[in-house]
């Protein structure tokens, strides 16, 4: 790791792996100047080094006419190697069937910092577009002197540039990359197509993922099979920090064909069969020292406020003694979030090829130059030699930023001298899962006589603070975020916990939302027409106002019985405003009815993707609203598989109707987390509309709404 | 203590010299060569592992490879006849029925096992049939159509 830069590869390197053509490098960073808008989970490693200022992707045309963008990040299903193609192919004037993304992959594509927080399409998008318009450039240049025809009068379409003035003198993109070699670097912004002159862009297109994923084609990282490789299973401790204080593997031992295998920390089983491997790891005597603890999900918010920071105000207006002097109603709400876990349907998995001083791992990551740096670490090796495959990933939702199966593949791989298989059981993923933290919000609020906002005191705990600044036209108001980041300061969590779709967003507006709502109903105004009186936000109003149109609001004060509940919230750039319609049972169980979710996300590059997200976003969110809540005690975590940790199912899907603000002038915004972050408070509001009475604790469990009611 | 068990896989005789009590999802993905059945829980509950058996939707990590003598297993690979898709298949490409597609074989193979004893299911049959199969992406609403158009594809194609 000395020198400059060692571990980047060069643009020569690059150019040597690619045949002739022309190649287009572009550097996200210096054109979009997107650095301070780009987060990363909480708990991925520090950026070891600057970004690479000179490029972190490239396009390629091929002679054979074919285009094809490098990118590190990665298909987890959120639909990238589609929205990609189409953006590249339209701004290129190619034919989207000639447009692929090659992802993921560290020996092809340039360093990317991983796909996470909405960023893809949003930052990304438009580099790879200029990339495509000066490619388009070059390829018009070299049709001009091909064809002795001046620049102005010819056209490109579908990959062929034709004079227009004479149709019959054309030439293909393929026959212009033909024998050539033509580098170009992205320096400035070339003009990127005007809305109106889209023709992929903003369009249905045929997924590129779809046919494998049908047919079980498709390959993720456990299904990548190499000849001798083995399968690992690992030995892991009863409950987190806890150590090994005997071992004895001589039963595992016995089984035919069982290695065992220690490597630093990691006692391992291999076998040629994985479900033989796991015979053997349970075969395996151990006992571990654990501390006990006394946290469990009753006693932990007290124990995480005693242990927060005082933190720092983020935003502040006014004078809040003076709001509350002024207010003639005060409200003071704590409002608490549990633990959630990511549960991805895929575990994390990885296949390690150690041999001849270099490594080839595939595994499921977001983060694939992240993983190939972790590996090199723990592998002794330097970055170069190692190289990261990312296959298809089976969902990630923030989970999959942590490489330790990656790791531990790669340094059994080398102990053991063939390639080696880690993939976790459910199991282990709870156990090694990052939870989205506990987090509690505390809000003081009040409203004066005409049902304005007076003041909004607010303190957010754990949460991370992404979504804590408030928007409604408020005065007096202060926000103060106590844990600045995901992992919470030394003592805090009793587990890991990092970034969970929409980090910090959800509880945060869990907390704002719900205590609008409790504001509205205090003063007997409607829900709708409470926030449209105090937002002087006009982007906000207006998803609000569609929601209201479509969804069929009718004015009335909570509770009305109907079961309506309204929520908004702004994430990644994107404003959101959902409609939900519930029933509550005698028994405290809560049916969601109805979701209705609008987006201003400005232009929408990919409509049914975008869909899709928010389809993704809604069902996942009946889960942290009403269900999912990781069960912990003495240490353990107690959840370890579906049938105490329950996922929304087909049962509990709502009808669900998704609309979009037409906001085409502005660049598209980030779709993957917005439709996500409402629903707890959109169905709190809902359960309150419905019953009179206002949940604070997510999840809104059957037991919690029947304590509630009674 | 390793058993001799012959069944078909999608068409094809196989014959497999193992201990009969291993489940016949490990053996699909290694032995077999056949990773398109996913793992996802182990235990019963995600329907990640489904396959037909004779026709029916069995969950391959809790199946015995001892209980399959004589028996034809159907995975995702082998829903094709012809080089053409499934309707099923179709249906799911059709209607975006899929995000990260790690649930999508088992979710296909549940509505091809269904779609096979119910060829006309009403929405709320389908929903009951297929709610111990687990999708994280969310794109329940998705597969429910998929599965419907599927039905009445295939009541068409029947005549
Ligand atoms: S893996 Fe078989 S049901 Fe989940
Ligand atoms: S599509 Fe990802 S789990 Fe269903």
């Amino acid at each position: 790791m000395s020198g400059a830069s060692p571990t980047l590869p060069t643009r020569r390197q690059f150019l040597r792996r690619m045949a002739g053509g022309i190649v287009v490098y572009f550097s996200l960073w210096d054109l979009i100047g997107a650095q301070e808008g780009i987060e990363k989970p909480a708990g991925a490693r520090p950026e070891r080094r600057d970004l690479p200022r000179d490029f972190n992707a490239f396009i390629r045309i091929g002679e054979d006419g074919k285009v094809t963008g490098f990118t590190g990040k990665i298909e987890m299903g959120q639909g990238p190697s589609t929205v990609l193609a189409q953006m590249l192919a339209d701004e290129l004037d190619a034919p989207y069937d000639a447009v692929e993304l090659v992802m993921g992959d560290t020996d092809l594509c340039p360093y990317d910092q991983g796909t996470w927080g909405s960023n893809t399409v949003r930052f990304f998008g438009p580099a790879l577009r200029a990339a495509g318009a000066e490619a388009r450039g070059v390829l018009l240049q070299l049709a001009s002197e091909q064809l002795g025809v001046p620049v102005e009068r010819l056209q490109a379409k579908d990959g062929v540039i034709t004079d227009r003035d004479n149709p019959s003198v054309r030439v293909g993109y393929g026959a212009l990359a033909k024998g050539r070699r033509i580098e170009r670097t992205l320096k400035i912004i070339p003009s990127i197509k005007e809305f109106s002159r889209f023709s992929l862009m903003g369009k249905q297109v045929p997924r590129k993922d779809s046919l494998a994923k049908v047919t079980g084609q498709a390959k993720y990282s456990a299904d990548i099979r190499l000849p001798g490789m083995l399968y690992a299973r690992i030995l892991r401790p009863t409950a987190h920090g806890a150590t090994l204080k005997s071992l004895d593997t001589a039963q595992a031992e016995a089984i035919r064909g069982i290695r065992v295998v220690r490597v630093g920390d990691v006692v391992a089983v291999l076998h040629e069969l994985p479900d033989v491997a796991e015979q053997a790891v349970q075969a395996i005597r151990a006992e571990f020292d654990a501390k006990e603890s006394a946290l469990d999900g009753k006693t932990i918010y007290a124990h995480l406020l005693s242990k927060a920071p005082e933190g720092r105000i983020v935003a502040s207006g006014g004078d809040i003694a003076e709001g509350q002097a002024r207010s003639s109603r005060r409200f003071e709400n704590t409002y608490l979030n549990a633990y959630v876990a990511h549960v991805a349907m895929e575990t994390h998995a990885a296949l390690a090829d150690v041999r001849g001083g270099k490594a080839t791992v595939w595994a499921s990551t977001q983060n694939p130059f992240g993983a190939r740096d972790e590996i090199a670490d723990a592998l002794g090796f330097a970055p170069e030699k190692v190289r990261v495959i990312v296959p298809f990933v089976g969902g990630a939702f923030g989970g999959k930023a942590m490489n330790a199966q990656a790791v531990e593949a790669a340094r059994l791989s080398k102990e053991a001298g063939c390639p080696v298989q880690v993939m976790f059981s459910r199991q282990e993923e709870f156990f090694y899962d990052w939870f989205r933290p506990a987090a509690l919000v505390k809000v003081s609020s009040g409203i004066g006589p005409d049902g304005r906002m007076t003041f909004w005191d607010y303190n957010e705990y754990y949460a991370g603070g992404r979504g804590s600044e408030q928007f409604y036209s408020v005065p007096n108001h202060r926000t103060r975020v106590h844990v600045t980041d995901l992992r919470g300061p030394p003592g805090g969590h009793p587990f890991p916990t990092g970034a969970w779709r929409g980090p910090g967003n959800s509880a945060n507006t869990f907390a704002r939302e719900s205590q609008i709502d409790v504001m509205a109903a205090a003063a007997g105004v409607d829900p709708l027409e409470f926030r449209l009186r105090n937002l002087s936000d006009s982007r906000m109003a207006r998803v609000l106002r569609t929601a209201a149109d479509a969804f069929g609001w009718r004015p009335a004060a909570a509770p009305s019985r109907r079961g309506y509940g309204v929520a908004c919230a702004s994430d990644a750039g994107t404003y959101v405003a959902t409609m939900a319609e519930v029933d509550v049972a005698a028994d405290g169980s809560v049916a969601v009815k109805r979701v209705l979710c609008v987006q201003d996300m400005g232009v929408v590059m990919n409509p049914t993707g975008a869909r899709l997200q928010m389809e993704g976003g809604i069902m996942m969110g009946l889960g942290y609203a009403l269900s999912e809540e990781v069960s912990f005690s003495g240490g353990r975590v107690l959840d370890e598989n579906f049938d105490t940790y329950k996922i929304p199912g087909f049962s509990w899907m709502p009808k669900i109707e998704t609309l979009f603000v037409d906001n085409n002038q502005l660049a598209p915004q980030g779709g993957g987390e917005p439709a996500v972050i409402v629903m707890g408070a959109v169905i709190a509001n809902a359960i309150f509309d419905a019953t009179g009475v206002r949940m604070l604790e997510l999840p809104m469990t059957a037991d919690r709404v029947k304590a509630a009611r009674a | 203590m390793s058993d001799s068990v012959s069944f078909s896989v999608n068409g094809v005789a196989v014959h497999l010299d193992v201990d009969g009590d291993r489940r016949l999802l490990w053996a699909l993905r290694t032995e077999l060569g056949l990773t398109g059945t996913k793992y996802s829980c182990g235990e019963g509950h995600c329907g990640a592992c489904t396959v037909l058996v004779d026709g029916k939707p069995v969950r391959s990590c809790q199946k015995r490879v001892r209980d399959l003598k004589g028996r034809e297993v159907t995975t995702i690979e082998g829903l094709e006849t012809d080089g053409r898709l499934h309707p099923v298949q179709e249906a799911f490409i059709e209607a975006d029925a899929l995000q990260c597609g790690y649930c999508t074989p088992g979710m296909v193979m549940e509505a091809v096992g269904l779609l096979r004893s119910e060829p006309n299911p009403s929405a709320e049959r389908i929903l009951h049939a297929m709610e111990h199969n687990l999708c994280r992406c969310g794109a329940h609403p998705r597969i429910v159509s998929a599965v419907a158009a599927a039905a009445a594809a295939m009541r068409g194609g029947a005549g």
